[in-house]
């Protein structure tokens, strides 16, 4: 059995009366893209943002690579190899997009106090930058303002600034989200050829790209873990069904 | 250290408070309900002194002159919003700080230009002149308790609008969601013209107040600005019942501190050494005290969430 | 020291670069500096020491704000308390003159110091470790907040000042004898400006080697999108603290210089309509660009020669001009004379 890269143990989270989090446990194996599906208001923003660390859980533990990282900040995680991109993208609008994409090899490449040599020119960090852009298709756009960037290309971009730290595992979240049928199909054979480089925890909507790339699916409801399983488990659970149906 | 000094200086204090508050209310609901920083609200105040000095002295009616003031102010703050303010509410803090900035250039030497550079006479009018006898025969100054009385007015007042006018309704609605209240379709530049020019009249009010407590001169809003920024900081930006509190904090520390500082360090400390760090200390004491808060609360007191 | 676009190609199908050459931009930069050079010298020449001494005024007010700028053009932290270290550099050099000439201590440990090479560094030093507690304190805050506190440690610092009576209280401390260069003349008003000059030059060079090397561009993205920054893995919080304090030690080195230029230094340096100025010279002359706040110092001392010889309510067309700015043109004036930048 393979080893699990990212494990969530027992995590918890309540906002005053609202188990946004209720006793999840889940884990990512190396070589898998592990799905994480549920209706609206499920808490999979919640989830989302305490494995990235940008909110502590009430309870619970995570480990990243066998190391716990749970009261590690945002920052500490990725530099430990937690790669994330986010539902509404986040980049620096007025730079290119090779700039957003060379921060995260300088985070890479150890601290960034170093105040003399150029960096806007230096292959060491547009090289690797460069890579990534290729892999998610954007190597022609690279000098491009993210500002001028479609959104389409603005999704890939996101990925590509999270392969660019050499992550261990891969956080994505809603990577589909905005995109039309030739967008969500080219994107996802983009993260299909990644699967064997970086095993990947997917939040998504988008059924199709789930159930294409999945090869485990975990459901998320109110808060708690309902059902688990390979795709065909997962079409077939009556609560899964009554869930999304119910809604 | 008497107690008749301690209630003596707390009132002091407490005068001191319920002004920060008629200068920290303006700021904190133009900041809640309209997201903006004003830096030029201590301008207010000082056309608020102005008019009511000029017009008390045109007039020999003090009343007339307050109203002259609180009015007159609240209408150059309407004016201040229509034609410049509200080109601001989109633009980041840094450019709301400069061009408010701008107008305290402007008001300061324009104010200058129109009255000269020396104080304007202002005196309490003589059936206000009187004192009171407190607790322990000390003679307190009739004064400064009608202005404590003006600014609890003045609060009371301010909670029965905010809490029971659909004015109130809909600045607590403004300032919970900006957006959702203009799709509201509420009027929403009346509105913030409204408020601002409400927020300029109490500035104006306080300044009217106090100036005949001290001199009527141009930068007379200052020092006051600066202090109602460390109140609303220390309440919370956004929240009247912040203002409040911190407004009589600061107030009553405030004097306190600069009363008490320099008699406890006489205590073994020679005379001079013991005034001059005293006072030093007591200058900075508001300022240590809202580092102190800031440390454990970074949003203030009483936050409201933004 | 201006910006020139690099040659060659870049690795990777990427376009080629024109060769270098002096663009729009790089060619105001090179005209103001040599103007600014120029100028003065011609003016001593021709026997104007005025001039001379007003060209200081204006490299030193330009010098604090580039410092400035790198805090809040650079590194888009508001800071409105920077006064407190123009004001604090100045007063290490006012009071290692006071106890030189008296031949006493400061606090009875520190031995007085007219020398130079020996206050530039303690000012430096000083206003180092001021913008590390402030900044400390200030930098975990933000958006309003940060302007407020910023605002207030330096009323803090002004207030003590002002009660502090062995170095002059609200009255100020004189410096009989401006602070020696070993094998300069610092009272020969060209040489001084010579100096400021380098002063002014060197800052400028520091702010552009640092906003190039891979800290620059941790702290450009700190401030275009920190949410970014810490999710690629660094953390926004020490990348602004150390910009904090470096801009702090610019701004500082220009109040040493600014005090022993005018022989006087008051609790005025570190009031916060001097925190105020020092902004609107910055916005004035064009945020985050490098030679912003020299552009903006001109505009500032010109009007305050030109129009202040005029009326005395110079200032009152000062505040129409920044409102103006802040409304209409918000590039300043380096955006109206060289043109938008690149990026960023």
């Amino acid at each position: 059995m393979a080893e699990a890269v990212l494990a969530l143990e027992g995590l918890h989270k309540r906002f005053g009366a609202l188990a946004a989090t209720d006793d999840v446990s889940l884990t990512l194996r190396s070589g898998e893209i592990h799905a994480l599906i549920g209706p609206n208001g499920a808490g999979k923003s919640t989830l989302i943002a305490q494995i990235a660390g940008s909110l502590r859980p009430d309870a619970g533990r995570i480990l990243l690579g066998g190391e716990e990282i749970t009261g590690l900040s945002v920052a500490a995680r990725a530099r430990r190899g937690l790669g994330r991109s986010f539902q509404v993208s986040s980049l620096a609008e007025p730079l290119p997009a090779i700039r957003n994409v060379m921060i995260g090899v300088q985070a890479q490449a150890g601290h960034s106090f170093r105040f003399w040599k150029p960096a806007e020119r230096d292959p060491r960090l547009i090289e690797p930058a460069l890579a990534a852009l290729a892999r998610m298709g954007l190597a022609h756009r690279a000098w491009t303002p993210v500002a001028e960037l479609s959104h389409g290309e603005r999704r890939a971009l996101e990925v590509a600034c999270a392969l660019a730290m050499k992550p261990r595992a891969l956080l994505l979240d809603e990577p589909m989200a905005g995109l039309g049928p030739e967008g969500s199909a080219r994107l996802t054979e983009l993260l299909e050829s990644l699967r064997l480089e970086v095993p990947i925890l997917l939040i998504e909507h988008d059924m199709q790209a789930v159930f294409r790339l999945a090869e485990r699916i975990s459901v998320l409801v109110a808060g708690r873990v309902i059902a688990h399983g390979d795709g065909d488990t997962i079409r077939r659970d009556p609560q899964v069904r009554d869930a999304y149906l119910g809604e | 250290m008497s107690a008749t000094l301690l209630l003596e200086q707390l009132i002091n204090g407490l005068q001191l408070g319920t002004m920060l508050f008629l200068m920290a209310s303006g700021l904190t609901l133009v900041f809640g309900v309209m997201g903006l920083i004003n830096l030029a609200h201590g301008s207010f105040f000082m056309v608020g002194a102005y008019l009511t000095a000029a017009v008390t002295s045109a007039s020999g009616s003090f009343l007339l002159g307050v109203s002259a003031g609180l009015l007159g102010a609240a209408a150059v703050g309407a004016v201040v919003e229509l034609v410049v303010i509200r080109r601001l509410y989109h633009r980041p803090h840094l450019d709301q700080v400069l061009a408010t900035f701008a107008l305290i250039l402007i008001f300061s030497e324009g104010t200058r230009w129109l009255f000269g550079s020396s104080p304007l006479w202002l005196n309490t009018p003589p059936w206000l002149s009187g004192f009171v006898t407190l607790p322990g025969d000390a003679r307190y100054p009739l004064y400064r308790l009608v202005i404590i009385g003006v600014g609890i007015s003045v609060a009371v007042g301010l909670y029965l609008l905010i809490s029971r006018t659909r004015l109130g309704m809909r600045v607590r609605a403004g300032e919970s969601d900006r957006e959702m209240i203009g799709a509201l379709g509420i009027d929403i530049s009346r509105l913030y013209t409204a408020v601002f020019a409400l927020g300029a009249g109490l500035a104006g009010l306080a300044g009217a107040m106090v100036g005949a407590l001290q001199s009527v001169q141009v930068g007379m809003g200052e020092p006051v600005l600066i202090l109602a920024f460390v109140v609303i900081v220390i309440g919370g930006i956004g929240s009247i019942k912040g203002a409040l509190f911190g407004a009589l904090l600061v107030g009553v520390v405030d004097t306190l501190g600069r009363v008490f500082l320099p008699l406890f360090f006489r205590g073994f400390l020679p005379p001079s050494e013991a005034t001059d760090v005293g006072a030093a200390l007591a200058s900075m004491l508001i300022y240590i005290l809202m580092a102190v808060i800031l440390a454990f609360k970074p949003k203030g007191l009483f936050a409201v969430n933004d | 020291m201006t910006d020139q676009t690099p040659s060659g190609t870049l690795p990777g199908d990427l376009p080629a670069r024109p060769p270098r050459r002096l663009g729009r931009r790089g060619t105001v930069q090179l005209v103001m500096l040599a103007l600014l050079l120029v100028l003065p010298v011609a003016a001593d020449l021709l026997g104007h020491p005025y001039y001379v001494t007003l060209a200081s005024r204006l490299t030193l007010i330009a010098m604090a704000a580039v410092g400035l700028n790198l805090a809040l053009g650079y590194g888009g932290m508001v800071s409105f308390g920077h006064a407190a270290y123009f004001g604090l550099g100045g007063y290490v050099a006012g009071i290692g003159a006071y106890h030189a000439f008296d031949a006493t201590a400061f606090m009875g440990m520190l031995p007085g110091s007219d020398n130079l090479l020996v206050l530039w560094p303690l000012a430096m030093l000083a206003c180092g470790l001021l913008a590390l507690l402030i900044g400390a304190v200030s930098l975990r805050t933000s958006g309003v907040y940060f302007i407020m506190i910023t605002l207030a440690f330096a009323q803090m610092v002004y207030y003590f000042a002002n009660s502090w009576p062995t170095y002059g209280g609200q009255d100020g401390l004189p410096i009989y004898i401006r602070n020696q260069l070993p094998g300069l003349d610092t009272q020969d008003p060209l040489t001084f400006f010579l100096i400021c000059f380098a002063g002014l030059v060197l800052a400028m060079a520091l702010t552009s080697r640092l906003m190039g090397s891979r800290f620059g561009a941790a702290l450009t993205m700190a401030r275009l999108n920190d949410t970014r920054l810490a999710t690629a893995g660094i953390n926004p919080y020490p990348v602004r603290l150390v910009s904090f304090v470096i801009s702090a030690m610019i701004t500082g080195l220009a109040g040493a210089l600014y005090a022993d230029l005018n022989g006087f230094v008051s609790p005025s340096m570190l009031s916060w309509h001097m925190s105020g100025e020092l902004m609107v010279i910055v916005i004035l002359g064009g945020v985050g660009r490098l030679y912003g706040p020299l552009a903006g110092a001109v505009l500032y001392i010109s009007m305050e020669t030109l129009l202040g010889g005029l009326t005395e309510y110079w200032q009152l067309f000062l505040g129409l001009t920044l409102l103006g700015v802040v409304l209409f043109a918000r590039h300043g004036v380096m955006g109206w004379l060289a043109g938008r930048e690149p990026h960023g």
